[in-house]
C-alpha cells in the first residue's frame, strides 16, 4: 500500500492500558496489502482487542500459513514472535507450538484458500483437537496473491472479475468449525468494527478452540457485482444475531439490562461473555440450532454474524492428553531423563 | 545320504500362517536358545496383513554370534499348507522338516535328501484340548516343547521363560506348561531325538540384551529429552511411537500432580505430524515424529521450511521398500538420497546411520541434541530389519553427567544484559545462529520466522545479494555438522589392503561376518561403516587411500555411492556398488560372494590395462 515507514513518535495523549501501553505498541511493521483492503481493517481489529485486554505482546505467538491474509502478522504486534510457515497447514505448526508451551497466547491467521481449500484437512483436524487458541480466517473467497482465482469459500453461482461462474458448492467454515467441536465460533465483517474487536477478545480469553470466520473484501479481485463477498454485497446481507462485551475480570458489572435481552457465559479465566440479543430466537449456547439457523438464513441469502456459539465449559488438548501445567519446554534433564539406573533395569529386563 | 550335523550353528525356519498365535511361541522358541547362553537371531518375514497370509520367522543359531541373515534352512518347521512346496525347497540338503502329520501326505509331496519328521499335531490338539481357539494356540506350544526335545534344548529355560510371560496370570501358565510337555513328551517317544543339530549350553551372550530397534529407538527420544511426539501410523515405523508412549507412561508421569511432562499425538497425516514437530521445536521443546519413506515424501516441503527457516526436528525413517507403496513389510535402505536433500530449492539434511538397536537408542538421543545445536532436521534412519526384529546386542548405556545441548538459544538474562541480536546473524562464524524461544522477552528478540528469504535480522527480502548470503551461511552451517555426527567406524585388515569396502545401517551384522570370511581366506579389505551425513574428511579419505572400493547397501540405486561420488567430488570408477534390494535383509554370502568375484575379474584384467584396451 505505501513504502512510507511509520513514526516512531508516539502522540503524548494516546490512551494507555493497564500495562501502560498504548495502541501504538501493539502495532507492526506498515501493511504491504492494497489499498482498502478488508484484511487491514482486521488487524487494526486485532491491535484493539489485544490493547484492549492488556494482553502482553510478547506473551502472544501468532502463526499464519500462506497467503495475503496470512502476510497480515507482520502488521500487528511486533514484539510477539511470528510464524509465516506453509500453505494450509499452519493449523499443525500452531499445535505443535501450543503443545511446547501452554502459557502462550496463540493465534492462528489464515485466508480461505488457506484453510478451506489447501488446508481444509488441517482446519478440521486442529479443531477437532480442541486446540487453546484463536484461529481467524479473513474470507475473501478469492486468492489475491495468484490474481483472483476462486476459493473454496466462494459461494456457489458468484461470478469472478473476468466473469466467470463459480459451480462449486462454497465451504462454510464456520458450520465446518460447529460441526468438528470448535468451541467458540464467531462470523463477522471486516467493515464492521464495533462487532468484530469484542468477538476477537472473547476469542483470545476462551480456553479452547475458538474460530472467527470474518468477511473481508479483496478490493482488487473481488469486490464487484455478482460477487457475494463484495463490501456492498456483504453489507446488504449481514445479519447480526448478537453484539457482545467481553468483561474481563478485572471490571466492575455495571450497566443492566430487561431480561430476555442478554445472554451471559462466564468463562474459566474468569472473563464474562455478555451477549446482547438482535436476533430474539437465536441461542448461542446450542451448537445444533446454531448449524440450522445459520444454514437456513443462507438459504434465503443472509450471512449470520455475531457469536455463533460459545461452549463455557471449554477444554483443550492439553486436558485431553493430560500434560502437566509446566510448559513442556521449560522441562530439564531431571524431569525427561530417566538416567542409569532406570536404562540398567531395562537392561534386565531384556535379556 | 548325510544329514547335517551341527552344535549351535545352523537355522531354524518357521513357516506359519499370519494371525495364527505363532509369533509367540516362535518368540519363546528364540529366547530359550538365548537364555542357555547361545547367541541367536531371529528375523519375523511377514505380509502386509493381519490374518490368513504366509508368515515366516527365521531364527539363525551362532554361537560365533553372528547376527546377519544366513539364508537357506537347516531345520523347516512347516506349518502352511499354502507354502509348503516353496519351504520344502528352501531346506540345505541333509536337513531337517517338521511338519504336522494328521493329514497324511503323498510321497512326491518330500524330499528324499531331508529327514523328515511328522508328528500328529492337530491330532494331538483335537483329543487333548476342545475350545477352537485353544487347540489352534496350544498346538504353536506343542510343536516348540517338540523342538525342545529335538535340539536337546534345555526345558527348563523353556518353562522359566513362561513362568515369567504368565507372572500374575497363573490361569494360564499351567496350560502352557502342560502343552510344552505335551509335545516334548511325545517328540522323546516317538521322534529321532536328537537331530543332527542341537542347541548346547554355552556363554558367548553375556550381559547383552535382546531388544527391537524401534524400542531402543523410542527410548533414545525419552533419554534425549523429547517432549513432543506427532506421529501417524505407518508400518515399519508405527511400534516407535507405540513404544514411546509406553516409555512415557513409566518415565514421563510426573509423581506428584500424576501428569504427563510429553504430549504425543496421533495426527492426521503425516504432514500434521512433520507440523507439530516444526511449531513445538520453534517454541522450544525437543519433539520427533517417526515414519517411513512414504511418509518423508508427504513431509518435504515442510523439511524445506526446517531447513531454510532452520528450525530444529528429528524425524525417525524405518525404512521400508520403496518406490510408493512397494513392499511395505520388507526391509531396504533405499530412502538415503530423497532424506538427504528433501525438499525443493538446494537442500542438505544431517542423516543418522545407526547399525542396531544401541545405536538406534545413542543416535535418537544424539539426533535431539544435534537438532537444537544445529538448528535443522535431522534423521535418524534404520530400517525394517533393525526396526521390527527382536536382536542382540551390547546393553543400553547412559551417563548420568551428560545434560541436553540445547544449541544457542538467547534468554531474558541474556537479551536484558544487551546482547546483540540477529535470528541469522552468524556471530560466531561457525554458520549457527542465535535463536529466542517465544515469550522470552518483553521487548527484545522477537522475529519473524518464514520461509521466504530475509535479511540477518529476518527482515523479508528478495535481494539476491542476501539470500546468496544466507545459503553460504547454511552451507557453512553443514560443513560445522561434520564435527557434531557420529565419526565414521574403521576395520583395518591385518594385512595392508589395495581395496576397502564401505557400508552402513543394518549391513554391519552381515559385513562383520563377510569381513571374517573373507579374511580367513586370506583376501586382504578394509573397512568403513559410515555413520552419519555430511561425511566426515576421514570417508572421503578412506576412498583416496585406496585403488578400489566397494560400497555395499540394501537399495537398487547405489545411493549411498552417488552421495560420496557427488559430495567427495570423487572418481565414480573407483566406487563399486555392491547391491541387494529383494526386500530380504543382506547376507554375508551375498556379500562375500559378489566380494571375492569382482576381486578376481581385477586380478584377471587389473584397472589400467582395461582402460587402455578401452582407448
Amino acid at each position: 500500500m505505501t513504502y512510507l515507514a511509520k513514526p516512531k513518535l508516539h502522540h503524548p495523549d494516546l490512551p494507555a492500558n493497564a500495562l501502560g501501553f498504548t495502541r501504538r505498541d501493539y502495532e507492526g511493521t506498515i501493511s504491504t496489502l492494497c489499498a482498502g483492503c478488508g484484511h487491514d481493517s482486521i488487524s487494526a481489529a486485532i491491535i484493539q482487542a489485544c490493547w484492549e485486554l492488556a494482553i502482553q505482546p510478547h506473551r502472544v505467538a501468532k502463526l499464519s500459513g500462506i497467503g495475503c491474509s496470512s502476510k497480515t502478522p507482520t502488521y500487528f504486534l511486533d514484539k510477539s514472535h511470528g510464524f509465516n510457515s506453509v500453505h494450509g497447514r499452519m493449523p499443525s505448526v500452531l499445535t505443535g507450538a501450543n503443545l511446547a508451551n501452554r502459557d502462550l497466547i496463540y493465534l492462528g491467521v489464515s485466508g480461505d484458500g488457506d484453510s478451506a481449500s489447501i488446508g481444509v484437512g488441517q482446519f478440521a483436524h486442529v479443531m477437532r483437537r480442541g486446540v487453546n487458541m484463536t484461529y481467524i480466517v479473513e474470507n475473501n473467497g478469492v486468492y489475491g496473491l495468484t490474481k483472483g482465482q476462486f476459493s473454496a469459500t466462494a459461494d456457489r453461482g458468484s461470478k469472478s472479475k473476468r466473469g466467470a461462474v463459480n459451480t462449486d458448492e462454497g465451504i462454510d467454515l464456520a458450520c465446518l468449525a460447529l460441526q468438528l467441536g470448535a468451541t467458540y465460533v464467531a462470523r463477522s465483517f471486516s467493515g464492521d468494527k464495533e462487532q468484530l474487536v469484542p468477538l476477537i477478545k472473547g476469542a483470545l480469553t476462551h480456553p479452547g478452540a475458538a474460530f472467527i470466520d470474518v468477511i473481508s473484501p479483496c478490493v482488487a479481485f473481488n469486490n464487484h457485482d455478482g460477487s457475494t463477498r463484495s463490501y456492498d454485497y456483504v453489507r446488504h446481507h449481514n445479519e447480526a444475531v448478537n453484539r457482545l462485551d467481553v468483561i474481563t475480570v478485572h471490571k466492575e458489572i455495571t450497566t443492566e439490562y430487561a431480561p430476555g435481552e442478554v445472554q451471559e457465559v462466564r468463562q474459566h479465566d474468569g472473563s464474562l461473555l455478555r451477549l446482547r440479543k438482535l436476533a430474539h430466537d437465536y441461542d448461542s449456547s446450542s451448537r445444533i440450532s446454531a448449524m440450522s439457523y445459520v444454514q437456513s438464513r443462507y438459504a434465503h441469502g443472509e450471512i449470520v454474524t455475531g457469536l455463533l456459539y460459545v461452549e463455557p465449559d471449554a477444554t483443550d488438548l492439553h486436558e485431553s492428553l493430560g500434560t502437566t501445567s509446566v510448559p513442556l519446554n521449560q522441562l530439564g534433564e531431571k524431569e525427561l531423563c530417566p538416567g542409569e539406573a532406570a536404562l540398567a533395569r531395562f537392561n534386565a529386563s531384556l535379556r | 545320504m548325510k544329514r547335517i550335523e551341527a552344535v549351535n550353528d545352523f537355522v531354524v525356519k518357521f513357516a506359519n500362517v499370519n494371525g495364527s498365535g505363532s509369533a509367540s511361541a516362535n518368540t519363546l522358541f528364540a529366547k530359550a536358545i538365548m537364555r542357555m547362553g547361545v547367541p541367536v537371531s531371529p528375523r519375523n518375514i511377514f505380509p502386509s496383513n493381519i490374518q490368513g497370509l504366509p508368515t515366516w520367522y527365521e531364527v539363525r543359531v551362532s554361537e560365533s554370534g553372528w547376527l546377519g541373515r544366513r539364508g537357506g534352512a537347516d531345520l523347516m518347521v512347516a506349518m502352511n499348507p499354502q507354502t509348503w512346496e516353496k519351504d520344502v525347497v528352501e531346506i540345505e540338503p541333509g536337513g531337517y522338516l517338521f511338519y504336522d502329520s494328521t493329514k497324511p501326505l503323498p510321497a512326491d509331496k518330500f524330499r528324499d535328501d531331508i529327514l523328515v519328521i511328522g508328528m500328529p499335531l492337530t491330532e494331538i490338539c483335537n483329543a487333548t484340548y476342545s475350545d477352537p481357539r485353544q487347540r489352534q494356540l496350544f498346538k504353536n506350544i506343542i510343536y516348540v516343547g517338540a523342538l525342545a526335545a529335538l535340539l536337546d534344548m534345555d526345558i527348563a529355560e523353556v518353562e522359566k521363560l513362561v513362568g515369567e510371560q504368565y507372572k500374575g496370570k497363573e490361569k494360564l501358565l499351567e496350560p502352557n506348561v502342560k502343552a510344552l510337555h505335551l509335545g516334548r513328551d511325545y517328540a522323546l517317544a516317538h521322534l529321532p531325538c536328537p537331530l543332527g543339530i542341537t542347541v548346547r549350553r554355552s556363554d558367548k551372550v553375556g550381559d547383552k540384551i535382546f531388544i527391537e530397534g524401534n524400542n531402543a529407538t523410542a527410548l533414545g527420544a525419552v533419554y534425549g529429552g523429547a517432549t513432543v511426539c506427532a506421529w501417524y501410523p505407518i508400518t515399519p515405523s508405527s511400534s516407535v511411537a507405540e513404544a514411546f508412549a509406553r516409555h512415557c507412561k513409566k518415565f514421563r508421569v510426573d509423581a506428584a500432580s500424576g501428569k504427563n511432562n510429553v504430549a504425543i499425538v496421533q495426527t492426521e497425516d503425516e504432514l500434521a505430524s512433520i507440523g507439530m514437530v516444526i511449531g513445538a521445536a520453534w517454541n522450544g521443546s525437543r519433539a520427533f515424529t517417526c515414519t517411513s519413506g512414504p511418509g518423508v515424501s508427504l513431509m518435504t516441503e515442510f523439511i524445506g521450511l526446517a531447513y531454510f527457516a532452520e528450525i530444529p526436528a528429528v524425524i525417525v525413517n524405518v525404512q521400508r521398500a520403496g518406490p510408493s507403496t512397494g513392499m511395505p513389510t520388507r526391509t531396504q535402505q533405499a530412502d538415503i538420497l530423497s532424506c538427504a536433500y528433501a525438499s525443493h530449492g538446494d537442500t542438505k539434511h544431517v542423516l543418522l546411520l545407526p547399525q542396531d538397536a544401541k545405536e538406534a537408542f545413542e543416535f535418537t538421543a544424539a539426533s535431539l541434541d544435534l537438532a537444537d545445536r544445529l538448528q535443522t532436521p535431522v534423521f535418524v534412519m534404520t530400517d525394517l530389519d533393525i526396526g521390527m526384529n527382536e536382536r542382540l546386542c551390547d546393553p543400553l548405556e547412559w551417563d548420568d553427567s551428560r545434560t541436553f545441548d540445547r544449541g544457542k538459544v538467547l534468554t531474558h538474562d541474556d537479551l536484558e544484559s544487551g546482547k546483540r541480536f540477529g535470528r541469522y546473524l552468524d556471530v560466531d562464524d561457525d554458520g549457527i545462529t542465535y535463536r529466542t524461544y517465544p515469550g522470552t522477552h518483553e521487548k527484545r528478540g522477537s522475529f519473524f520466522t518464514r520461509g521466504t528469504s530475509r535479511d540477518r535480522y529476518a527482515r523479508y527480502t528478495e535481494e539476491g545479494s542476501a539470500y546468496v548470503d544466507n545459503m553460504q551461511r547454511l552451507l557453512r552451517k553443514f560443513e560445522t555438522a561434520k564435527q557434531y555426527v557420529p565419526e565414521p567406524v574403521v576395520l583395518e585388515s591385518p594385512r595392508p589392503a589395495r581395496h576397502g569396502v564401505i557400508y552402513y545401517g543394518s549391513t554391519a551384522c552381515a559385513m562383520d561376518e563377510a569381513l571374517s570370511e573373507l579374511g580367513a581366506e586370506g583376501i586382504a579389505i578394509d573397512a568403513l561403516r559410515v555413520r552419519a551425513f555430511p561425511f566426515q574428511d576421514s570417508v572421503i579419505d578412506f576412498v583416496n587411500a585406496h585403488e578400489h572400493v566397494f560400497v555395499v547397501e540394501q537399495n537398487r540405486d547405489g545411493q549411498l555411492r552417488t552421495l560420496l561420488l557427488s559430495e567427495g567430488a570423487l572418481d565414480p570408477s573407483r566406487l563399486s556398488a555392491v547391491l541387494h534390494y529383494d526386500g530380504t535383509p543382506i547376507t554375508a554370502r551375498f556379500i562375500r560372494r559378489e566380494i571375492e568375484e569382482r576381486l578376481s575379474a581385477f586380478n584377471v584384467r587389473p584397472l589400467r590395462r582395461t582402460a587402455a584396451a578401452g582407448e
